[in-house]
């Protein structure tokens, strides 16, 4: 089979692992499932396209291709600025919705509560820019060959770049910083973290900020490989949580990996079965691991 | 006279609401003392401590630490006021070194000196020292309870609570154990220990209040409370006595 798959593979897993990181953390400090992170991604998306415009009107120079790549700076100082943006948004729906159901207890409803929210701000999406989709930029980009049979495009390069970039500083925050430390204390043990000093709410503030970001992240790196549409990041909510649940969920560097494995699983399966199978890869991968391996390949505990 | 570091009065809490556990528990911890709790499976020695902690809600009644009222103090504050806790059982991060656990407790402080405070404590705990890559999950039982109690001791507390240190350890340990909290009250920390281990928690205390039923039945100093008929009829008698909560004080 011709090898092309893995890089495309790779590619999607990159976008993948950077929502499935927002859906460990928040998972493992809330132990809550939140259907509307793939939001996160469209609203990041979107919210850049927007920031990209007002920059090009402010400096048209902006959006002219720098270098080989299809989109100028001004859709990276947009993507950083939107990073902010939708970390707040996430932020808010916490303290406007998620935080005063979890202060009620049941935890089910808060579940559920993310699925309504998920459906409202997807139709808040669809209402602002319609359905049609758009682009950051549409200049068509040539392929080079890295490897025999492999070629990539200067984007997806980038891509997979601050991919890593992005993975390694969040790993650098858990396991080298004070807030790092007190995120892993907070997920294992809420109350002693309390004892120790720990202020919890702000954990938790940090949690969705982190988490809303990358997820921004990844709907940038969708929308500069795909397209911009209201469905982008729901359609993603999936593989998702295949990811998180594969790599063990609480695990940051498994989120990943988990992703690597999706993404490249689906590749395959598009060239060898067909294109129709995609969306199938990461449920059957799912519905795997939780009957061979609940706690996925990293986890501690389920 | 004797100044009182932490004065509990009349103290009501409980997990649910209606439900209270503590029915007016009145305690307190002089400077430079161990003070003990003593009680029956139960009593709400735990719940005590825990609410004290700011883990359980309050009802009514008064905590003071100093001449400051922290009743209404939220638990992640108390370590700032200089009240720190081990509680009964996962008073460790076992999913972290023991080094993260230790630096964990430093960062709250937000200074350079509590770092410094780390390398003391390893100091003071040379076990912890050799042992400081290692995950806390796979700390022996000895072991984790000392962990527990430097990383509370990294602040600098005034009072240092304590829930059972001595549950689940073979007398030999207990006795390791409890050799430090005399090092810990020897350097002016006042110390305030909840204990079922009645025999080792008199051996070191200076004064001992016994619970029952969610309040405090007896008090007295430590030294004639192991004498007293009553320890020994709840302690060692078969019967199941019950102590009048309010006639029964000295
Ligand atoms: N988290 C909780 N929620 C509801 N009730 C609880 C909780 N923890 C303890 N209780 C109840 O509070 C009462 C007092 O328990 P507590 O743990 O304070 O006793 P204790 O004196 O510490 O006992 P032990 O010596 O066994 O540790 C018990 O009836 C117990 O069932
Ligand atoms: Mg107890």
């Amino acid at each position: 089979m011709n090898p092309q798959f893995i890089a495309d593979g790779l590619v999607a897993g990159a976008m993948i692992g950077l929502g499935a990181i927002g859906v460990t953390l928040t998972y493992s400090i809330l132990r809550f499932s939140n259907f509307a992170h793939g939001e996160f991604i469209s609203w990041g998306a979107y919210a850049t396209l927007l920031t990209a415009g007002l920059i090009g009107y402010l400096a048209p120079s902006s959006n002219e291709g720098y270098g080989p790549f299809s989109v100028g700076w001004g859709v990276l100082v947009a993507g950083l600025i939107a990073m902010v943006l939708t970390g707040l948004l996430a932020v808010l729906l916490d303290r406007l919705l998620f935080r005063r159901l979890r202060r009620k207890g049941a935890s089910i409803t808060v579940v559920m509560a993310s699925f309504g929210a998920s459906m409202a701000l997807r139709a808040l999406l669809e209402f602002l820019f319609t359905s049609s989709p758009r682009y950051f930029s549409r200049d068509l980009q040539i392929a080079v060959p890295v490897v025999p049979g492999i070629r990539v495009t200067p984007d997806q390069m980038a891509l997979l770049g601050m991919t890593v970039t992005l993975a390694l500083a969040v790993h650098l925050i858990l396991t080298q910083t004070h807030m790092g430390r007190s995120m892993r204390a907070v997920s294992e043990n809420p109350a002693l973290a309390r004892v120790l000093g720990i202020d919890i709410d702000h954990v938790i503030h940090i949690t969705w900020l982190l988490g809303g970001a990358l997820a921004c992240a990844s709907g940038v790196m969708l929308g500069l490989v795909v397209q911009i549409r209201p469905y982008m990041g729901f359609d993603m909510l999936l593989p998702l949580f295949a990811s998180a649940i594969l790599g063990g969920i609480g695990s940051v560097p498994g989120a990943i990996i988990g992703a690597l494995v999706v993404g490249v699983s689906e590749a395959a399966t598009v060239q060898l079965i067909g294109a129709e199978w995609r969306a199938a890869v990461a449920f059957l991968l799912l519905i795997a691991v939780l009957l061979i391996r609940p706690s996925g390949l990293f986890g501690k505990r389920v | 006279m004797k100044t009182t570091v932490l004065r509990v009065e009349n103290l009501v809490a409980g997990y649910e609401p209606g439900l209270p556990i503590l029915n007016g528990a009145s305690i307190h911890v002089n400077a430079g003392e161990i003070a003990t709790v003593l009680g029956p499976n139960g009593a709400g020695k735990s719940t005590l401590i825990k609410a004290i902690a700011g883990l359980v809600p309050k009802v009514s009644g008064q905590v003071c630490l100093g001449d400051r009222d922290i009743t209404d103090v939220p638990a992640h504050r108390m370590i700032g006021n200089g009240l720190a806790f081990v509680p009964q059982t996962e008073n460790v991060f076992a999913t972290m070194t023991v080094d993260d656990n230790l630096r964990l407790a430093a960062g709250v402080m937000r200074s350079k000196s509590a770092l410094v405070r780390v390398d003391e404590l390893y100091g003071f705990f040379p076990d912890l020292a050799r042992q400081r890559r290692l995950l806390a999950g796979r700390l022996s039982g000895g072991q984790r309870q000392m962990l527990a109690v430097a990383r509370a001791l990294i602040v600098s507390p005034t009072v240092l609570m304590l829930d059972e240190p001595s549950a689940g350890l073979s007398p030999k340990l207990v006795e390791i154990v409890f050799q430090k909290l005399l090092e810990i009250r020897a350097t002016g920390i006042s110390i305030l220990l909840v204990e079922q281990n009645v025999r080792a928690a008199l051996g070191i205390a200076d004064r001992a209040t016994i619970m029952v039923e969610g309040r405090n039945a007896h008090e007295g100093a430590a030294a004639t409370l192991a004498d007293d008929p009553i320890v020994a009829s709840l302690y060692l008698g078969a019967s199941k006595a019950r102590l009048p909560a309010t006639e029964a004080r000295p």
